[in-house]
């Protein structure tokens, strides 16, 4: 699996991880291993402006349906295509394949993310 | 919650575990996609314990169910399995029902798991002489195992002739594993295979020995929601979703199992009429044009007008397509409408169903 340094996580089992002013922007191994097979990708449309905390795609298991929530402000300027022919990436390496690129235009709320340790105890937490 | 005798085993297996009408049961193990290829090529164990059980006997058994069901039972001889819905006065579904013909006068009744209490109100509210009814649901554990290798696991563990079960056909005191049950060749996969209803204190034994003979035969677990996938592509009607209170069998494409010639029986007049007036919904099968999956509840249009809605769609793990069953208006003959997905038409494309064709040995 990727490595996930310099990621971070929202309650929401999305990450975040910033490089040159963009951000990627994916879902987490928790996320993944509790949906299951996934079999679907919604992704957001090119030059979408996003505030966190929205909806920006849709991942569907066999059996449930997700919504993805934007971590940051910003511009949708890339989406992982690949995710539309072989879904089931998410599953496999769910730290390497993002799903959507943002041009970020407000990085306050990353400070209101957790870093790796403390999502790891988060999740603990919630089972 | 309620547990089954095996909930501990599914546990132990790494089974998820969900909330089911009541009930604590595996949704999956390996995954959905796994599970279900495993039926579809191999074979695969289910604990279907929840699944509820009503014995009804007596000289007036006959005669009683005949009224309670909308299937004709007059032309079978024990050891036949009977599929039939159970109506309300309105033609709206109660349940649909597996009816074992044990004897003349004993019949063993297999109801889904979350409409047990219902049914069993049902079945009493509507009781008349010389009939005795006993909800045997706890005593029961039933395991069924489906897929291509079904017959032969299952063959390892009862000197039984399993040959001579014939489809929708049973037999009573199979010894399987040193443990008196009933098998039959049934099941909700369109494979072949077997139900095996055992006494509940045993389920784990023969849950553990069935693994076991399987294992270099591709048996594994599987869960609710491979069950789901694998019903769903040979298009076998779910309640709560292609039948309900709220849909007729005659609008869920199942007439064949309504046999309005027959004696009276609950329901039956609400049927007639509504086969004179016309029926006014009926079932299609669809796959989706557009990219996305229609669930249960989505909307279905046309042009935008609102012509129904879909009662279950998935992908489909075996064809690898989205496809969907909806319940539309009668009238609706046109080849391709709109499914709204996240307030999107999405382009769907009527396609007959069963979507899969079903593996059945008659």
């Amino acid at each position: 699996m990727s490595n996930t340094t310099g990621m971070r996580f929202t309650k929401e089992h999305e990450w975040v991880k910033i490089e040159d002013g963009k951000a990627y922007v994916g879902i987490t191994d928790h996320a993944q291993n509790s949906l299951g097979n996934i079999v679907f990708v919604e992704l957001p449309e090119i030059d979408n402006d996003v505030c966190s905390g929205d909806t920006i795609a849709s991942v569907e298991s066999v059996k449930t349906v997700s919504d993805v929530y934007s971590p940051i402000s910003g511009k949708v300027i890339e989406v992982n295509s690949n995710l539309e022919n072989d879904p089931g990436l998410l599953n496999n390496d769910p730290y390497g394949s993002y799903i959507a690129i943002l041009e970020v235009s407000d990085a306050s709320n990353l400070e209101n993310l957790m870093d790796e340790s403390q999502y790891q105890s988060y999740c603990e937490e919630e089972h | 919650m309620k547990k089954t005798p095996l909930y501990e085993k599914h546990c132990a297996l790494g089974g998820q575990m969900i909330d089911f009408g009541g009930w604590i049961m595996p949704v999956q193990y390996s995954g959905i996609l796994d599970e279900h290829e495993h039926v579809r090529n191999e074979a695969g164990l289910f604990d279907v314990s929840h699944m509820g059980e009503i014995l009804v006997s007596g000289l007036g058994a006959f005669a009683y169910l005949q009224r309670l069901v909308t299937n004709d039972l007059s032309g079978a001889v024990p050891g036949r399995v009977v599929y039939s819905p159970m109506c309300y006065p309105d033609g709206g579904v109660v349940d649909d029902l597996l009816i074992y013909k044990m004897a003349e006068e004993s019949y063993f009744v297999v109801v889904n798991a979350a409409n047990t209490d219902k049914d069993f109100a049902w079945f009493k509210e509507n009781l008349t002489e010389n009939v005795i009814i006993d909800n045997v649901s706890e005593q029961y554990a039933q395991l069924a195992i489906q897929g291509p290798n079904a017959q032969t696991i299952l063959q390892k563990l009862t000197d039984f002739p399993l040959d001579q079960i014939r489809f929708y056909h049973f037999q009573s005191d199979v010894v399987v594993c040193g443990i008196p049950s009933i098998v039959s060749r049934t099941g909700y996969t369109g494979e072949d295979g077997f139900e095996v209803y055992l006494p509940s204190e045993k389920a784990g034994l023969l849950w553990d020995e069935l693994l076991k003979a399987g294992s270099s035969l591709g048996l594994v677990p599987i869960g609710l929601g491979a069950r789901d996938t694998l019903r769903f592509e040979v298009a076998l009607p779910l309640y709560g979703h292609e039948l309900s209170a709220t849909i007729s069998p005659l609008e869920a494409g199942l007439g064949r199992f309504v046999k309005l010639g027959k004696d009276d029986f609950i329901g039956r007049d609400a049927l007639i009429r509504q086969n004179e007036a016309g029926i006014k919904r009926k079932l299609i099968g669809f796959e989706m044009i557009g990219r996305g999956i229609a669930r249960n509840g989505y909307t279905v249009s046309h042009e935008g007008k609102e012509i129904g809605y879909v009662t279950t769609g998935s992908y489909s793990p075996s064809l690898k397509k989205n496809l969907g069953l909806a319940l539309v208006d009668a009238d609706f003959s046109e080849d391709k409408f709109d499914i709204i997905i996240r307030d999107k038409a999405v382009e769907a494309e009527v396609t007959p169903y069963p979507f899969y064709s079903k593996k059945y040995k008659k």
